[in-house]
C-alpha cells in the first residue's frame, strides 16, 4: 500500500523553507534534545581547552537497516570510535543528511531515534546539523555524514606510529560480524543467519583501558578492510612488523561458515564495534583484564606481538605452524566460486 | 577451485532444500542430487548440492589420520 | 563446522608432516592442478613444512586464469549492449580483457551484477522480463552441471530472457595437452577434488597408465592436501603408479551420475582456447542444438574488437608450471593485485595472486 504524500520526504524538505524547518524541529531537534542544538544557530559555540581530536566520516551503507543496527547507529558509532582511537573522550557530533526524495518519514524517524539512543549511550551530543533532499536516483536512499570532536587528556599519547618491538597486540572480540550481517541482507547473496552487526560505541571501553594503563601505544578500529588492513596500516606507520597467530583470533562459527561459502577471509571482513590495541608487554594483562570486564570487550584476546625485523609486514602463524604474510585488502571483497 | 562446502539438509521441498552450515541457512538446489535426504550432508557449490557427503568415509579418514599421528609420536 | 574444522586439526597435521618427512627419500616434483588447492597450500604455508625433497608446482586449474582474452572481451562487449544484464560470479569482475574489465564496464554504466548462484541469475531474469539476462558460464566440471541445471530450470519455468555465454572448460583434456608438451617433469599429480566429485576418479586413470604419474584426488582442507602428498610419496617410494582417492568423503570413482547426465544433456564438447596454452581439442563445452535458444553467442551480435595480450605478461608460462610468478618481470611491480596485468594476479586462486598475498618466496 502506497504511503500517503505527507509520509514521504519531499524536495521541499531540504530547501530551507517552512517544510524544512518543520522537519528539523519535529524530527531532529525534538528527538536529539539538547540545549546547544535547540538554539538552532548557524554554528554551535563551545568552550574548549586542551588538545582537540577532530574527525569526520560519511555513511553510505546498504541496506540501511541491517541485523543489529542501522545507518543511524553506524553514523554515531563510526565517528565516536574514530575519536576514541585517538585516546579522546568523544563530546560533540555534527549530523548531515542527504535524503533521496520519496524516503519514508517513518523510516527517517526510526533512524533519528537510533541516532539519539546511540548518542546517549556514547555520552555525546549532536549539536549542529544539515539536511539536503535530492532528486530520486541521486542518492541511494540516505547518506549521512557526521563529524565529531573530543578532548584528549593530559599525558595520553596514542598514535598509529607508536608501536615498538615487544609490544603485545590485543583484539577486543570476534571479527567479521558486521560485514557478514550486512551481506546476509543483500538480495543476490541472501542467506539466513542470527548474526548481528557488532556496531557499538567504544568510548567507554577505551576510557577503561586508558585507566588501566596510560601507556597504550596504538588503538585502531578495524572497519572496512578488516583486521588485516588495520594491522598493515599500523605496521607501516610504526615501521615495525606484526606477528599474529591464526588460532588466537576469535571468529564466530557463523562468520566462518559464511566466509567459507562466499570465499571470504574473515581477516578482511568489516567490523564496527571492535578495536585493536598495541600495548607495552608489561601492561598487556592489565589492559586485557579491563577490556574483558566491559560488555564490548568480553571476548578480548592477545593475538600477537610486534617485532623489529621486516618492518611494514604482517605475518600470521597458521595452524600448521608455518607462516604466511597477511596483506591489506585490495579492492572489494567479492564472492567467488573458485 | 570450486568452493564447495558441506552443509546439512534441514528440509526439502520438491527440488530445493534448506541447508545449514555453522548456524547459517540457505536455500539450495537438489537438481544434481535428487537422492539427498533430510539429515544428509551435501557439498554445496554455487547454491547447488553437487554430491552427498559420505559421513562414514569422513570418520574413517579421520581415524586413519589419528593413527598416523599416534605412530608419529611413537617414532619421536 | 562439521567436515571442515576436523580437517584442520594441527595435531593431525603434525603427524602427517612427520610421516612425509620420514618416507620421502626421492627428489620429486608434484603438481596441484586446481587453483583451490593452490590457495590452501599458500594460505596454510604447506610448502614450508614439506621436506626439501618435494618441489611443488601449481597448474592451470583456475578457470578464471585460463579464460582467453578474446572470450572475456566478448563478455564485456555483451555488457555494453543496451537491454542486457550480465550476471557473473564475482571472480570475473576485475579480470582485465584487451581494453577493459567487467568492473570498468559497470562503472561506465553497463548493468553487470555479481551473483553467488545461477539460481540468483534466474531470479534476476524473472524480475526483469523486459531485459535479457546473460549468465557468464565460467568454470570446470564442478560448475558446468549447475549451469546445465539452470538452463533446464529456465525451460521448465518458461523463462524466455535467460541466456548463457558458455566458456566452460574440461580438465582431463588440458592435462593431457600439458603432459604431451613434455615441458614439465612431474612425479605426482594432486587431482582436483570437486571436479572429481562430479566426474569421479576414472577420468584421471590415463595419467597413471599412459604417463606413469601417480595421482591422488584431494580435498581442500590442509589435512587433505597433506594426506594426498603423503599418499603420493608412498606411491613414488614403492614404485606404484595409480589413481587413489584421498577425498573419500566427497568423491566416488564413478562420480555423480545425475550431474554428468545433465551436463551431457545440455552441453557437448568443443575446442576451447586456454590462455597461455592455446587451443585444446574437445576441452570446452557448447550448448547442444536443442538448447541453442539459450546460447548468448548465437542470440546477440557480439563485436568485441581486436584482442591484445599485455606485453611482458607470462601468465601462460606460469599456468603451465614452467615459470614461477617470481620469474615474471612484472610481478610485484607493474602487476599487483591492485593493478593486475594478467589473470593469474587477479583471480583469487591464481598462482601470482597466491604468491603475492601469502608470500610465496617468504622466509621465516
Amino acid at each position: 500500500m502506497e504511503a500517503a504524500l505527507n509520509d514521504r520526504i519531499l524536495l521541499a524538505h531540504g530547501s530551507g523553507g517552512k517544510l524544512a524547518h518543520e522537519l528539523v524541529e519535529k524530527s531532529f531537534v525534538k528527538a536529539l534534545a539538547n540545549p546547544l542544538l535547540a538554539k538552532l544557530d548557524d554554528s554551535a559555540v563551545i568552550d574548549f581547552s586542551g588538545r582537540l581530536a577532530f574527525t569526520t566520516d560519511s555513511y553510505v551503507v546498504s541496506p540501511i537497516f541491517f541485523p543489529g543496527g542501522d545507518i543511524g547507529k553506524l553514523s554515531v558509532c563510526g565517528t565516536v570510535n574514530d575519536l576514541a582511537m585517538s585516546g579522546a573522550h568523544p563530546l560533540y557530533l555534527s549530523l548531515s543528511f542527504i535524503i533521496e526524495e520519496g524516503f519514508l518519514q517513518s523510516e527517517l524517524d526510526q533512524i533519528v531515534n537510533s541516532i539519539q539512543q546511540t548518542a546517549q549511550e556514547a555520552g555525546v551530543e549532536i549539536v549542529t546539523g544539515d539536511t539536503k533532499v535530492v532528486h530520486r536516483g541521486s542518492a541511494d536512499r540516505l547518506f549521512i555524514n557526521t563529524a565529531g570532536v573530543g578532548i584528549i587528556l593530559e599525558g595520553v599519547n596514542i598514535s598509529g606510529s607508536n608501536a615498538r618491538a615487544g609490544d603485545k597486540v590485543i583484539l577486543s572480540g570476534t571479527i567479521g560480524d558486521h560485514g557478514i550481517a550486512v551481506i546476509s541482507r543483500r538480495e543476490e547473496l541472501s542467506f539466513s543467519t542470527s548474526l548481528k552487526s557488532d556496531c557499538a560505541p567504544l568510548g567507554g571501553l577505551v576510557a577503561e583501558m586508558i585507566n588501566a594503563s596510560p601507556n597504550i601505544h596504538c588503538l585502531r578500529d578495524p572497519t572496512r578492510g578488516g583486521l588485516a588492513t588495520s594491522l598493515n596500516e599500523l605496521a607501516k606507520q610504526s615501521r615495525v612488523s606484526i606477528r599474529i597467530e591464526e588460532e588466537k583470533v576469535p571468529v564466530r562459527e557463523e562468520v566462518l561458515a559464511a566466509c567459507e561459502m562466499l570465499g571470504f577471509d574473515p581477516l578482511y571482513v568489516a567490523n564496527e564495534g571492535k578495536l585493536v590495541a598495541i600495548v607495552p608487554p608489561e601492561d598487556a594483562n592489565k589492559v586485557l583484564k579491563a577490556m574483558r570486564k566491559n560488555r564490548y570487550g568480553k571476548d578480548s584476546a592477545i593475538i600477537g606481538e610486534v617485532g623489529a625485523e621486516k618492518p611494514g609486514w604482517v605475518v600470521m602463524k597458521t595452524v600448521l605452524g608455518a607462516s604466511r604474510i597477511v596483506d591489506m585488502l585490495v579492492g572489494d571483497l567479492l564472492p567467488r566460486i573458485c | 577451485m570450486c568452493l564447495a562446502i558441506p552443509a546439512l539438509i534441514k528440509s526439502i521441498e520438491d527440488k530445493e532444500a534448506e541447508a545449514e552450515i555453522g548456524g547459517i541457512t540457505r536455500k539450495i538446489s537438489l537438481w544434481l542430487t535428487p537422492e539427498a535426504r533430510v539429515g544428509d550432508y551435501v557439498l554445496v557449490h554455487t547454491g547447488y548440492a553437487i554430491n552427498v557427503l559420505d559421513q562414514k568415509e569422513a570418520e574413517e579418514t579421520l581415524s586413519l589420520l589419528e593413527q598416523i599421528a599416534r605412530l608419529a609420536e611413537e617414532k619421536g | 563446522m562439521k567436515f571442515i574444522t576436523e580437517f584442520r586439526r594441527s595435531e593431525l597435521a603434525q603427524g602427517l608432516i612427520s610421516q612425509i618427512h620420514r618416507q620421502s627419500k626421492t627428489s620429486v616434483r608434484f603438481m596441484e592442478f586446481c587453483g583451490g588447492h593452490t590457495v590452501t597450500i599458500f594460505r596454510y604455508g604447506i610448502r614450508q613444512v614439506l621436506p626439501k625433497t618435494i618441489d611443488m608446482v601449481s597448474g592451470p586449474g583456475c578457470p578464471i586464469c585460463v579464460t582467453a582474452n578474446a572470450d572475456l572481451d566478448k563478455a564485456i562487449a555483451l555488457s555494453q549492449i543496451p537491454g542486457i544484464i550480465v550476471a557473473t560470479f564475482g571472480d570475473m569482475l576485475k579480470v582485465p580483457g584487451s581494453n577493459s574489465s567487467l568492473e570498468e564496464a559497470k562503472a561506465g554504466g553497463a548493468d553487470v551484477r555479481t551473483v553467488y548462484s545461477t539460481m540468483d541469475a534466474l531470479k534476476i531474469a524473472e524480475d526483469n522480463p523486459n531485459k535479457s539476462v546473460v549468465f557468464l558460464g565460467i568454470g570446470f566440471e564442478t560448475t558446468a552441471p549447475t549451469i546445465a541445471a539452470s538452463i533446464l530450470q529456465a525451460e521448465e519455468k518458461g523463462i524466455k530472457n535467460y541466456y548463457v555465454l558458455s566458456l566452460h572448460k574440461l580438465c582431463p583434456p588440458v592435462l593431457r595437452a600439458i603432459l604431451d608438451s613434455g615441458e614439465l617433469k612431474l612425479h605426482g599429480l594432486i587431482c582436483p577434488g570437486h571436479v572429481s566429485a562430479v566426474i569421479g576418479s576414472r577420468p584421471w586413470e590415463f595419467i597413471a597408465r599412459d604417463y606413469g604419474i601417480p595421482c591422488v584426488v584431494s580435498g581442500f582442507e590442509p589435512l587433505d592436501i597433506l594426506q594426498s602428498v603423503d599418499m603420493l610419496v608412498n606411491q613414488v617410494e614403492s614404485g606404484e603408479r595409480r589413481v587413489e582417492i584421498a577425498y573419500r568423503r566427497g568423491v566416488r570413482p564413478e562420480g555423480n551420475q545425475q550431474a554428468l547426465r545433465l551436463m551431457e544433456q545440455v552441453f557437448e564438447p568443443c575446442p576451447a582456447q586456454w590462455r597461455g596454452i592455446g587451443e585444446v581439442p574437445d576441452s570446452g563445452l557448447k550448448l547442444r542444438k536443442k538448447y541453442q535458444r539459450f546460447d548468448a553467442a548465437l542470440a546477440f551480435d557480439i563485436a568485441p574488437g581486436p584482442t591484445y595480450e599485455p606485453a611482458g605478461c607470462i601468465c601462460g608460462d606460469v599456468l603451465r608450471g614452467v615459470k614461477t610468478p617470481a620469474d615474471c618481470q612484472l610481478f610485484g611491480k607493474a602487476c599487483t593485485p591492485q593493478y593486475p596485468v594478467g589473470p593469474c594476479m587477479v583471480s583469487s586462486e591464481g598462482s601470482c595472486s597466491a604468491y603475492y598475498l601469502y608470500g610465496g618466496g617468504f622466509e621465516r
